[in-house]
């Protein structure tokens, strides 16, 4: 890993903790309330706020969770760094979009 | 009267074998003792390094009992609790014969981390004066007295795992460096270190300063160069 990729993983770190213990707060609040799917999407939809919050935790986990891939790669498999980066460009776009479509299925109208 | 020790030494190069020797114990035995009675009274085919036997040349670690130890100041009652020692070459580095390995891949990523003194005056200039308590010099001071023994480097998972990566050694020495007040190298050293083989692919496991026989620590200088090298890239000093 060189120092680009330390500080993307240690900058999306940095972001994601905050958002983390918010995501678990809201969890926590959304089971101990007894919310239906209806109340959280009557939330949830047409909401800026709730859009990019968990735009923004999407982001940074796909970027994250992909510099760690290509670590793990390229110290564990017999792939060269090149290859292995490749691979890591894939799964950080793949979570985007899986995530993407997650963030949108709450909060489009 | 002590009983004999049960000896098993590396004997061969990459796919060599463990053989087992009988060596008599002995008083403030150290684990250097136990190899050179095997060579010199037993086969005096065994390969080994060492020097100065006093823990100052770094020639002689060996992996005892699956640890890496500067074998001349490892005592036989230190790590042999079984009466059997298991005594093999460094890991992570290529075996020549027996109990030697080649130290060539250790020194050439010392070169690549810019680990040579880059002097900023020349003789003709008067002698700079360093204050010893001066933060920097005590930063230097922290790691100066690495004796080069390659147990960190064989200790390392990372080394293991990624053959780019410096090690702790090579990276320790550009910390010591960087923190030399009369070293003009900083900015040409903080970009080797910063690259795809530096201190950003350290896992901070820490075997290194646990196993350093100067009980230095590696990983902290290792740290030191994680942030120094962000703050240069986010200054825009070194590239990616």
């Amino acid at each position: 890993m060189n120092v680009r990729l330390y500080v993307w993983q240690r900058a999306t770190a940095a972001v994601m903790a905050p958002l983390v213990l918010l995501h678990i707060a809201v969890i926590f609040y959304a089971t101990r309330k007894g919310m239906t799917a209806a109340d959280i999407l009557s939330r949830t939809q047409g909401s800026i706020i709730w859009a990019t919050y968990y735009g923004l935790f999407v982001a940074a986990a796909s970027i994250h969770a992909s510099i760690g891939v290509r670590n793990v790669l390229t110290e564990w498999s017999p792939l060269t760094d090149r290859r292995a980066g490749l691979f890591a460009v894939a799964f950080g776009l793949l979570l985007a979009v899986i995530g993407a479509r997650a963030v949108f299925a709450v909060v489009l109208p | 009267m002590l009983a004999d020790l049960s000896v098993s030494l590396w004997r061969g190069g990459k796919d060599g074998r463990y053989e087992t020797y009988r060596v008599p114990r002995r008083e403030s035995q150290t684990v250097l003792d136990v190899v050179t009675f095997v060579q010199r009274h037993i086969d005096p085919t065994l390969s080994y390094r060492f020097a100065c036997r006093v823990g100052v040349c770094g020639s002689c670690a060996m992996t005892v009992n699956g640890k890496p130890r500067w074998t001349c100041r490892t005592h036989v009652a230190k790590v042999a609790d079984s009466g059997h020692l298991e005594i093999g070459p460094l890991e992570n580095l290529p075996v020549i014969k027996d109990l030697a390995t080649d130290m060539e891949p250790f020194f050439e990523k010392w070169q690549k981390a810019q680990g040579v003194f880059a002097p900023s005056k020349t003789r003709h200039d008067e002698i700079e004066q360093i204050r010893p308590d001066s933060p920097a010099r005590r930063l230097a001071d922290a790691a100066i007295e690495c004796i080069n023994c390659g147990v960190c480097y064989a200790a390392c998972d990372t080394v293991r795992w990624n053959q780019d990566y410096f090690g702790p050694a090579a990276l320790t020495r550009a910390w010591t460096l960087l923190n030399d007040e009369r070293d003009a190298g900083g900015t040409a050293r903080l970009q080797a270190v910063a690259g795809a083989g530096g201190c950003h692919a350290c896992h901070s496991h820490q075997s290194c300063q646990e196993l350093c026989p100067q009980a230095l620590n590696p990983t902290a200088a290792i740290a030191g160069l994680k942030r120094r090298t962000t703050a240069a890239y986010l200054k825009g000093e070194i590239k990616a």
